[in-house]
């Protein structure tokens, strides 16, 4: 258990809401194909993650 | 030219891969530097014999990852892989790039080596007595020294292992990955043998920062492009994503700089 909790930890990092809009946008992204979601995706991850860590 | 923007550096050598290669080398002596503190503190302290198995057994320990997890990477197709490769150095990317903004716009406090050597140092004293010497022909193993440096090598080594793994299968230049790697941590090896001190004047934070900005790059060209989408320019389009993510990336530092509230600022690392 604590080896699993340590993957976790080790993979999802402080953020697990970023891990989990990573997944979201990539399976978003394959469903309309287009490249401008990712990007899109990945700037409002990292600005929401930071405005939760600054707050 | 096999892939690549910017034409060949040298023999067979694209930009892209260059672009692999510089991150991966930094991201490893980053790690390597962080890992070497640890080995000193214990090592200076308590046993350097001691400190050197756990970095042994750690490095086992990690060819044994590498070992199982390189060759299953290798079996999945082209877009799987990408996919796979691209959301997790997205993951470990947009880690880096948060912190090292954060660390930026001073809401968490700078890595400094020096620092965590001396909280190592007095860890490392505060835990009881060393048992060094030799009974018969077989030296003392102390318990202590050995679990942290293992663990020290372990931890900084997985994520190291990990970025080399997607990276190196991610252009199929797992090889090149690994050169980069081996240099920088024998880099770091030799330094820290020669200096016998924390290397306080590597550029940690600045370094991470770079990091952070390559995987987050990477990680966003390749997630796209295993889903089945096309980036304009192709390969060249990384021209495009690596300068934009560090733009975007100095203006959340400005903002976060400029924003008017922040109780919780400088946070320990």
């Amino acid at each position: 258990m604590r080896a699993l909790r340590a993957v976790w930890d080790f993979i999802v990092g402080d953020d697990p809401l970023v891990a989990a809009g990573v997944a979201v946008a990539i399976g978003v992204t394959a469903a309309v194909q287009v490249w401008w979601l990712l990007p899109i995706a990945v700037v409002a991850l990292l600005a929401m993650s930071l405005k939760r860590a600054a707050s | 030219m096999k892939h690549g923007f910017g034409g060949p550096y040298f023999s067979g050598v694209s930009g892209t891969e260059l672009g692999l290669a510089a991150s991966v080398f930094l991201a490893c002596t980053v790690e390597a530097v962080e890992a070497l503190t640890i080995v000193l503190a214990v090592g200076t302290t308590r046993s350097w014999s001691s400190a050197l198995y756990g970095v042994g057994a750690a490095i086992a320990a990690l060819a044994v990852v590498v070992a199982g997890l390189g060759p299953a990477l290798t079996l999945l197709p082209i877009d799987a892989l990408r996919v796979v490769v691209g959301g997790l150095l997205l993951v470990f990317g947009l880690q880096w790039l948060r912190k090292a903004v954060l660390r930026a716009a001073g809401l968490k406090s700078l890595h400094d080596e020096r620092e965590a050597f001396e909280r190592e140092r007095q860890a490392a004293l505060a835990a009881g007595s060393a048992r060094p010497g030799v009974r018969g022909r077989v030296a003392h193993v102390d318990g202590y020294a050995f679990t942290i440096s293992f663990k020290g090598v372990l931890l900084e080594g997985l994520e190291v292992a990990i970025i080399v793994l997607t990276f190196g299968s991610g252009q199929h230049r797992v090889g090149l990955a690994a050169a980069a790697a081996g240099v920088a941590v024998s880099l770091v090896a030799l330094v820290g043998l020669v200096v016998h001190a924390p290397l306080a004047r590597v550029p940690e934070n600045t370094m991470k920062f770079v990091v952070g900005v390559m995987l987050t790059s990477f990680g966003t060209f390749w997630g796209a492009e295993g889903a089945g989408a096309s980036w304009p320019g192709g390969d060249g389009a990384l021209l495009a994503i690596v300068p934009g993510v560090a733009l975007v990336a100095l203006a959340m530092v400005i903002w976060l700089r400029w924003a008017p509230a922040r109780p919780h600022a400088a946070r320990a690392a």
